[in-house]
């Protein structure tokens, strides 16, 4: 039930800074479809302000808008640094000193750092020489101006996701900018690169270069930001200072729903167990890594980016080998010589990357689905079925409350949480006894994570036993009935939720 | 002991990057070619291998130009024969022409090919290489619907005299000389070269290749890159054609079936990616010369020519194999780690 009606709150910065944006009465219709209705927004000179709702709120759209990607409906009153602007286009916009940082970035890997830094010098219809000497000394003012160091001369393929990051907010300096957009800039960094961000921003403020931070990550956006403004369903919730509000309250502003977090974990050692792993290694990646799992229990591990979980998991499902130790399921000794064996002795994996690599984005739910267990669906003449497809399919989407439209729809239709669900139901139509989740929440919005944890939860219940891997505590500490902490390819803590404080158990992971 | 799990570790003398591989070989297999026959390694036979590959070399660093941008083209080998055609037919009404007249006429027709691929691609969204097998078919049709098939021979004196830049006469009493394809080559490898790495436009094809939707977010002209790219190879197959046929002296329908594929191996060999963004002119070159360099050396071995192409494409498999060194330690660590497994389990 909705608990916040729409409050309307009209501009909110009164204070001394002005405002850098400004943006009044903002509509956009989509074939039809409302996506903003009447949204005031701005930001002040130097602010690292947040723009918060849900996947389809409308953030993508007034970041749109106010890039000059879509032109507004007609009414809508536009002002940068007090200027009244008409007809804005991605061009007017980077010339104002709007840049906006996508979630993928638009870098080139191929190219060196500091060509990728300074591509502002390859631009426009003219051709010209390139000047390599004064692409590399922008690059180094930038990041000299940003307090970080970057191989300049090395090619961007060779970077992590967090380091590609800054070069794309340096190459938005370059440009000259004022007001940064960064949609999702944290979604695939751990925590530690979270902060190193974090300082980035800073400077940038330090600079008097306004900030909007588009997040899930509701802790993010509280820390980072000061102020937030809230849109759901394409209309305006409110602006508020970040120091007065609180996650829940954030994100029952953010639904419209109000939640309560509550910890499920319970001593299942009792029950019986399905998987064993013992003093497994492997070079480079975790070493003497032991634990158990029983029927009905989630168990969670966590520990930062690089610490082995997902190495761990890759062994489980057979995509590597280990050089020592056993893995044992039902008592049973596993030798795992591909994932396909893994499949067949039970074990199911749902990748942190399943978007990209877990689905076939333009095939149909349906295919998508039933791909794990083609060889159950054969009918006469060993023919897939069509009706046995049906039916599995038909149940899957009951079962976990897929909302599509047809199964004959292409998965790419479907929200990230649906999106979600379909790659469970793919994997539990093999009717596993163990299934991985890594990092199941990635990409997937605040409301629809309840759902997901909801089927999470009722799996276990149902006697499944589920590994679940994750950088986000909180999640774990809520879902999970045991949290193991890995560091630098060991095992080297347990936690029980309920027992341990939540903080004491952040704490420990990021010291 | 290398550390574990450090790639590149212990193989600190081995080339790192695709052209050292290739010139790797190329010297260790020229070595092995000058030591089994007399006549590889003298100065006529070097130099005639010039003369022979400038038309694939022109021809390749074009390509790799269409490549970095992240498309493909099977078309400019026939596309060349039809500007070879088109420009004899040309010169010939107007009265002889020269070799100024027959180059710009060279160039502009072989534009107006890439041209017609550059826009099918961008305007209707086809993906290059069925737009190009598409033409590819469709231009070698046309020319041998208006040809019959015959070859032309009545060609202006300008094109049929042999031009000879350099010639010296060797130790052994033969006859070295390079060609005006060489230096054309020369100039069009150079021209390439400073526009790919050294012009705004050319680090702006690199990043259409590299990533298609970041170069359209930064404010990049897509439809004009394709235009530059299929038009840059366009005029190099064009130019190319011409010096073909002033080589061979003659303009004959369907001699230069089939190069495409010989000049995408050589230049893909060249550690041009295909889908774009990587590949360098010097891959190139040296892609080209390790392929001629195989034929040559087959041919002067007395093997027979009917073995070429099988070893030609052997020894592109071996090359391209060993240049990617990622996946052969991949390939040599899972056969390692198979057999420690398979002998634990004999002696658990």
């Amino acid at each position: 039930m909705p608990t916040w009606g729409f409050e309307a709150v009209r501009g909110g910065a009164t204070d001394a800074a002005p405002r850098i944006l400004a943006v009044e009465h903002v509509s956009k219709v989509f074939g039809g479809v409302q996506a903003l209705v009447d949204v005031d927004f701005d930001v002040l000179e130097g602010e690292v302000h947040c723009l918060a709702g849900e996947n389809g709120c409308g953030k993508s759209t007034l970041i749109k808008i106010v890039s000059g990607v879509h032109a507004p409906e007609p009414g809508a009153v536009l002002r940068f640094a007090g200027e009244r602007v008409e007809g804005l286009t991605p061009v007017t916009a980077r010339r104002l000193g709007i840049q906006v940082i996508w979630q993928d970035l638009a870098l080139f890997p191929e190219m060196t750092v500091a060509e990728n830094i300074a591509f502002e010098a390859n631009l426009g219809g003219r051709p010209r020489w390139v000047d390599y000497g004064a692409m590399r000394r922008t690059a180094a003012q930038v990041l000299e101006r940003l307090g970080v160091t970057l191989p300049t001369g090395r090619p961007l393929r060779e970077l992590g996701i967090a380091q590609r990051q800054v070069v794309a907010i340096a190459r938005a300096l370059v440009a000259e900018a004022r007001l940064v957009f960064m949609d999702e800039p944290t979604a695939s960094l751990t925590q530690a690169e979270t902060r190193a961000l974090f300082e980035v921003v800073h400077r940038l403020k330090a600079d008097g270069i306004a900030t909007v931070f588009v997040s899930h990550r509701l802790a993010e956006v509280l820390e980072i930001a000061e102020r937030v403004t809230v849109l759901r369903d394409g209309r305006m919730v409110g602006v508020y200072p970040a120091a007065e509000l609180t996650q829940n309250r954030l994100a029952e502003l953010m639904t419209g729903e109000a939640h309560e977090a509550v910890v499920r974990a319970q001593d299942r050692s009792a029950g019986r167990v399905v998987l064993e792993v013992e003093g497994l290694a492997r070079a480079g990646e975790y070493e003497d890594v032991s634990f158990s799992l029983h029927a009905g229990e989630i168990l969670g591990i966590t520990g930062l980016l690089g610490a082995g979980r997902t190495e761990v998991a890759a062994t489980l499902f057979g995509l590597t080998s280990p050089d020592r130790g056993d893995i044992r399921l039902d008592g049973r000794e596993l030798r795992l010589g591909s994932n396909r064996d893994a499949i067949r002795s039970g074990i199911a994996y749902v990748s942190e990357d399943r978007l990209s690599l877990g689905l076939v984005q333009p095939q149909s739910i349906s295919r998508n689905i039933a791909i794990t267990v083609l060889d159950r669906l054969l009918g006469l003449l060993g023919l897939l079925d069509p009706e046995k497809e049906r039916r599995l399919v038909a149940g899957w989407v009951d079962r976990l409350k897929i909302r599509i439209g047809r199964p004959e729809d292409a998965v790419a239709t479907l929200s990230g949480g649906n999106q979600q669900r379909v790659v469970l139901a793919k994997w539990l139509a093999t009717e596993p006894r163990l299934l991985i989740l890594d990092s199941p929440t990635v990409g997937v919005d605040i409301g629809a994570r309840a759902g997901i944890f909801q089927i999470v939860r009722e799996l276990a219940a149902s006697g499944l036993a589920i590994l679940m891997i994750s950088d986000e505590i909180p999640e774990l500490y809520h879902n999970a009935d045991r949290i193991l902490h890995m560091r630098a390819g060991r095992l080297i803590g347990e936690f029980q939720p309920g027992e341990a404080p939540i903080e004491a158990i952040e704490a420990a992971v990021h010291a | 002991m290398p550390e574990p799990g450090m790639p590149g570790a212990g193989r600190r003398w081995l080339p790192r990057s695709t052209e050292g591989w290739l010139t790797l070989v190329i010297l260790v297999f020229g070595g092995v070619l000058g030591l089994a026959t007399d006549t590889f390694l003298t100065f006529a036979n070097l130099f005639d291998l010039l003369n022979i590959s400038a038309f694939n070399a022109i021809m390749a660093v074009g390509l790799l130009v269409v490549l970095v941008a992240g498309g493909i083209d099977i078309s400019f080998a026939v596309a060349a024969s039809v500007v070879q055609y088109l420009t004899a037919v040309t010169v010939m009404q107007l009265g002889g022409g020269n070799w100024a007249i027959g180059l710009v006429l060279a160039s502009a027709f072989g534009f107006m090919l890439g041209a017609i691929n550059a826009s099918l691609i961008y305007y209707f969204r086809i993906i290059s290489i069925v737009v190009t097998i598409a033409t590819f078919n469709i231009f070698f049709g046309l020319l041998m619907f208006f040809t019959r098939g015959r070859s032309i021979y009545d060609l202006p004196d300008w094109l049929l005299d042999r031009i000879i830049v350099f010639e010296f006469e060797t130790p052994g009493g033969d006859f070295a000389f390079l060609t005006l394809p060489v230096v054309v080559m020369m100039a069009v490898v150079v021209a390439t070269w400073l526009f790919l790495n050294r012009s705004s436009l050319g680090r702006q094809l690199y990043a259409m290749g590299d990533n298609a939707e970041g170069a359209r977010r930064v404010g990049i002209n897509i439809a004009a890159m394709h235009f530059l790219a299929y038009g840059w190879l366009g005029v190099c197959a064009g130019i190319g054609g011409l010096m073909q046929a002033h080589y061979v002296q003659e303009v004959v329908p369907n001699a230069l079936y089939g190069r495409e594929l010989d000049v995408l191996a050589a230049v893909v060999l060249g550690g041009a990616r295909l889908g774009g963004g990587r590949g360098t002119i010097l891959g190139a070159l040296l892609g080209v010369t390790l392929v001629t360099m195989t034929q040559n050396g087959l041919n002067l071995m007395g093997v027979s020519p009917y073995a070429f192409q099988m070893v030609v494409g052997l020894v592109i498999l071996v090359a391209i194999t060993m240049s990617n060194l990622e996946g052969l330690e991949a390939f040599i660590r899972r056969f390692r780690s198979g057999r420690a497994r398979a002998e634990a389990g004999r002696q658990g």
